[in-house]
């Protein structure tokens, strides 16, 4: 039941995007279109669990029995970075289809600040093994969500006449917003 | 690039020209996140300044000594390297400051100021040229950092650095703190900076 209330509360009330402020810079660089946003935010979803899962080991098993936490970020970033390479080996190599659907954006999840993020809120929580993963495909599907949710807007939008300085990042950003306070509806529904 | 422009122009082009957060939309986690008040403004702002200058300056001295297929990998343990200094440092001497901009401390790793400036600057530049264009654009985000952080703490709390300064009658606006108010005072601002850039 708790894992449950996690995994809903991870998609919604603290949605990484809208209340947490990660991974901003390709929500607002990817989402123009909906048949890209949504394979980004799968990709994102897919790290996010694998990240999840090995970083907790990782953390658990090795830095923290070691007594040496303060060489998690050195660590997360390594792990995160060597991991994106594998899954884009694996890929390229058994699942074709699903590599060429997600094209670039695998390697661009590297440097995405959401899948550092997760690791260190993971870390911060301390967040048992089972926590972690359900809070790292739940933070994936809330970020997919509000991917599509924007590109889905921004589709809409590019039909309409847009004032000349806001036109580009500024307009997205205040539609952010909006949705933003959309969002603000579901905290305190849940809380952890 | 512009190796010709005399050395003060790396310097000043961080401020308002090229600024790192309305111009190259760089940084924008931390710009919307940490902006609640402008005291975290600046501490966030000095933190990555700190980082991005001696992370700039590293890799302009050791740059022809990095392979460049695992280039990427090297920045990132030196960055990683220098968050963590500053990370521990504000720990022990900013204890507060640190609680409150929680995880977003160690996210200067992957702040994309940082890894933009090394790749588009001092990846190809010497020490000197690279510190002074990693100052510039350092306070140049440090200084966007504190006019939103100020913004959003006049309107949301009534108050400047903690102190209160506006009236009493003055309602605060609840809004301007939460993430809804960080959305619109970053694409208000960058709005403004269109609207003056496009005129000159």
């Amino acid at each position: 039941m708790k894992l449950l209330l996690l995994f809903i509360a991870s998609i919604i009330v603290n949605n990484f995007i809208l209340s947490n402020f990660l991974g901003i810079c390709p929500f607002i660089g990817v989402s123009k279109r909906l048949d890209s946003a949504v394979p980004m935010g799968l990709a994102v979803t897919f790290v996010m669990t694998m990240t999840a899962v090995i970083t907790w080991i990782i953390n658990h098993l090795i830095l923290i029995k070691l007594n040496m936490p303060y060489l998690q970020y050195v660590a997360f970033i390594l792990v995160i970075a060597t991991l994106v390479q594998f899954v884009e080996m694996f890929l390229k190599k058994f699942v074709p289809g699903l590599y060429r659907a997600f094209g670039i954006y695998l390697p661009l999840i590297t440097t995405n600040c959401a899948i550092l993020g997760l690791a260190l809120l993971e870390a911060l929580k301390n967040y048992n093994f089972m926590e972690s993963i359900v809070f790292g495909v739940g933070s994936g599907l809330g970020y997919t969500l509000s991917m599509a949710i924007m590109a889905g807007i921004r589709e809409q939008m590019e039909l309409s006449n847009i004032p000349k300085p806001f036109q580009g990042p500024a307009i997205t950003l205040i539609t952010a917003g909006i949705l933003a306070l959309a969002f603000m509806g579901f905290s305190g529904m849940i809380s952890l | 690039m512009s190796s010709k422009k005399p050395a003060i122009y790396h310097f000043l082009k961080g401020f308002w020209e090229e600024n790192p957060v309305f111009v190259q939309i760089l940084g924008t986690c931390p710009t919307l996140a940490v902006t609640a008040t402008a005291v975290n403004g600046i501490g966030m702002g000095l933190a990555t300044t700190f980082v991005l200058i001696l992370s700039c300056v590293v890799v302009s001295i050791i740059k022809n000594l990095i392979p460049n297929e695992v280039r990427i990998g090297v920045y990132t343990v030196i960055i990683a390297a220098f968050v963590t200094l500053a990370d521990l440092f504000l720990k022990a001497y900013f204890p507060d400051l640190s609680k409150s901009l929680g995880p977003f401390v160690p996210l200067i790793v992957v702040n994309c100021i940082i890894f933009g400036r090394i790749e588009a600057f001092s990846a190809k530049n010497n020490a000197w040229l690279s510190f002074l264009d990693a100052l510039g654009n350092g306070l140049g985000f440090t200084i966007t950092l504190i006019i939103m952080g100020s913004i959003r703490e006049l309107l949301g709390k009534g108050t400047w650095f903690g102190i209160p300064v506006l009236l009493s009658f003055y309602k605060p606006m609840l809004v301007m703190i939460l993430p809804t108010g960080a959305f619109f005072t970053y694409g208000t601002l960058m709005a403004i900076s269109n609207a003056l850039k496009q005129k000159s």
